[in-house]
């Protein structure tokens, strides 16, 4: 929502309902998932994403370091969601920033939420995000991805995690924003939906809504979940069926 | 130790009650801690507040000093939002780099502050594209007795509306109020079973299965969300804690902006 | 030198001290406690009525079970030597842990037991004080509510004389009714058996058998 500034505002929407790239309001971008793309993770994804590219790997359950954050009663699951420094046009300064460090928490509590962590005491799961390329929405590209890749390393949970954002643009409310659309609309919240319960693990949200733009953004978002989790468990499908080796995906 | 056991006893009657629509204290399901808020607390600060909701206590100092714009944002002025939780303020924290539920406190009270538009960064601006007033908004937990978002944000408004521009300090000029134009306050929500509770104590958040803040701004706006901790909330339950949170958003607003 | 009585403060252990603790780790012979304590207290298998063998400990006691254990002994090196042998103690199930200041748990025990013996009798709930200021009580919401108010007075009054007029005051005004929340009739519950003789007082004689 950085409008402050002085660059100039695109045109979001055309009189006609089309957005800057000809999707409809309720449009998601096309969305490509490979399950299993990594030799040396427990389970690994790799997402693209509109124009966003991200990878995932879960390695685990494993011995926790640092040792002190062990719970002697179940697995702890930490994540680390990092964006590269080559992944946005002005290069990010490398390391851990608090909007990482932020993501990363809300992202291991919406895993905690759904994964049967009682069954594996003093261990951790480790969550690994890498954005290598960002166009708006990376951490639902980054759960969904962290979420295929649980799935691919046997971790047993409730449910997939799909994930998207809903915004609000030139009035709208739109789904899964894009670069442009993020960074001149008004509002953008991410979530993730637990499909078998209807429930929200993750919401964040930021501008402005009226509680009626809230509840129709909710609804979309939840609409939007639930075709993200057709092409997920087509990814598992896929991976299961054709057995296809570790980064096979990712040249495709 | 910061590994923290609690005994699941607790857990199981905290939850026992809220299925009785009651509270460890004595509270109703939709019903706030005694809040208060102590203006100007620090006389070195440009802005302060001392805001408590129950046993909670956070001090927020609102400085504001000349700096260089951002190089994207020429013409407005630089708002950085930091909470720190410190280690008198709870056993169970301690000494070191922040701490990821530091960093999420500050970032949460930060996007309300921003997302609502709170501070006319414009005004800010002394010359553009070179010289303008940067605004740190401080936020010292010194008591974490639960609901450290609200309590924070809560002071972070009392600061931010009584703070002055330094600008005599400074020969910018006279000092003069700083240009506050939208009030964002933080409802936060604990979800104990079926029930869900505003203004979560420390026993409650341990117990609950999910936490929401809503942020709202005079105008019946949702400025920001942030769910956070293990646990779930379906769309209804968000759609109907909006509600309440401009309830709980208008009185504390009052109470924020105060006299 | 300077050594204040306090008034708050962290529980420092004494041998024959009863204590209420929570499981925070199991190994494969022994428990660790919390009990407010400054370290953990290990609880060996053989300190428990169960009869195991090493590596089923876990089948007996869990993280985060709530446990009313005696102090054993403490040693050179700092360890709090805990047993569960003996009358009034064991691991508990239901109710809640509430805390108190343990410097104020001689306040809620009262002159030989009168205090806690009213709270007893006015709530009909069980209660077991631990010298660490957690306190283990069960009976009806209800109950369980007004012994919490009960505590806080002691915690907040506990240094003014007449306490425990303004106790009985408190639970004879309210009987019947949850104090200061709401009212809620819930189904009457059969009354407990007498507590446990879990405070050593002068007239632990008389005692009923132990609840657990």
């Amino acid at each position: 929502m950085g409008s402050v500034g002085a660059k100039e505002v695109p045109v979001l929407l055309t009189p006609d309902g089309k957005r800057i790239d000809g999707r409809h309001l309720d449009d998601l971008r096309e969305i490509k998932i490979v399950a299993g793309a990594l030799h040396q993770a427990d389970g690994s994804a790799y997402v693209e994403w509109g124009a966003n590219k991200v990878m995932a790997a879960v390695y685990g359950p494993r011995e926790v370091h640092p040792r002190h954050l062990q719970q002697n009663n179940k697995a702890i699951v930490q994540c680390k969601y990092n964006m590269a420094a080559f992944s946005v046009d002005e290069r990010k300064r490398p390391g851990l920033d608090r909007r990482s460090q932020e993501i990363s928490k809300v992202i291991a509590e919406a895993f905690e939420s759904v994964i049967f962590v009682e069954e594996y005491p003093r261990t951790s799961i480790d969550v690994y995000i890498e954005v290598l390329q960002a166009n708006a929405g990376t951490r639902c590209a980054g759960v969904v991805a962290a979420s295929v890749a649980l799935a691919d390393a046997g971790i047993p949970m409730v449910d997939l995690l799909p994930s998207v954002a809903v915004g609000k643009v030139a009035g709208q409310i739109v789904l899964d924003l894009k670069k442009e659309e993020d960074n001149f609309g008004e509002a953008d919240m991410p979530m993730a939906l637990v499909p078998q319960s209807g429930r929200l693990v993750l919401l964040q949200m930021e501008g402005h809504m009226t509680a009626d733009e809230l509840g129709r953004s909710l609804d979309l978002g939840v609409k939007g979940c639930r075709a993200i989790y057709e092409k997920m468990k087509q990814a598992l499908r896929d991976r299961y069926e054709t057995g296809a080796g570790p980064a096979a995906g990712v040249a495709q | 130790m910061s590994n923290e056991v609690t005994a699941e006893i607790l857990g199981t009657h905290i939850l026992d009650l809220a299925r009785e629509g009651r509270r460890l204290d004595g509270r109703g399901l939709d019903e706030y801690r005694a809040v208060s808020i102590e203006h100007g607390f620090v006389a070195s600060a440009d802005g302060s507040a001392l805001a408590r909701i129950g046993h909670s206590a956070v001090v927020c100092g609102v400085k504001l000093e000349p700096g260089k714009p951002f190089p994207d944002t020429p013409n407005a002025g630089v708002l950085t939002t930091n909470a720190e939780l410190v280690p008198l303020s709870n056993p169970t924290f301690e000494p070191g780099p922040p701490h990821p539920r530091a960093i999420e406190v500050s970032r949460v009270i930060d996007r309300a502050i921003r997302a609502a538009e709170a501070i006319d960064l414009k005004k800010l601006c002394v010359t553009p594209g070179e010289k303008t007033w940067v605004c740190y908004v401080d936020v010292h937990v010194i008591d974490h007795s639960g609901n450290l978002i609200d309590t924070g944000s809560l002071a972070a408004l009392a600061a931010l509306t009584h703070a002055t521009l330094p600008a005599k300090r400074f020969g910018i000029g006279e000092d003069s109020p700083l240009a506050v134009q939208h009030f964002p306050v933080e409802t936060t929500f604990a979800r104990l079973g079926d029930a869900i509770v505003v203004d979560p104590s420390f026993d409650e958040e341990l117990a609950c299965q999910g936490r929401l803040t809503i942020a709202t701004d005079e105008a019946a706006n949702v400025v920001a969300m942030q769910k956070g901790l293990v646990g779930a909330f379906s769309p209804e339950d968000v759609k109907s804690l909006a509600e309440r949170a401009f309830r709980h958003g208008d009185r504390m607003r009052k109470l924020a902006i105060g006299g | 030198m300077v050594r204040v009585i306090p008034l708050s403060g962290r529980y420092i252990p004494k041998p024959s001290d009863v204590v209420v603790g929570t499981v925070t780790d199991v190994q494969t012979t022994f428990w660790l406690l919390d009990i407010g304590a400054p370290r953990w207290a290990p609880l060996h298998m053989t300190g428990t009525p169960w009869k195991m063998d090493v590596g089923e400990t876990g089948q007996y006691l869990h993280v985060g079970d709530t446990v009313v254990v005696q102090i054993e002994n403490l040693d050179a090196t700092g360890r709090i030597g805990v047993t569960m042998l003996g009358d009034g103690l064991g691991k508990v199930d239901g109710g809640t842990v509430i805390t108190l200041s343990p410097a104020k748990v001689p306040r809620l025990i009262g002159r030989s037991g009168s205090m806690i013996q009213m709270l007893t009798q006015k709530t009909d709930c069980r209660i077991a004080v631990g010298q660490n200021g957690r306190i283990w009580v069960d009976g009806t919401s209800d109950g369980i509510e007004r012994v919490r108010e009960a505590i806080r007075l002691i915690e907040e009054e506990g240094q003014r004389p007449g306490l425990t007029e303004r106790i009985a005051g408190y639970l004879g005004s309210t009987q019947g009714t949850s104090g200061p929340l709401a009212p809620t009739p819930g189904p009457a519950r059969p009354p407990f058996e007498p507590p446990g003789p879990i405070e050593p007082g002068d007239d632990e004689d008389d005692a009923g058998p132990g609840p657990f």
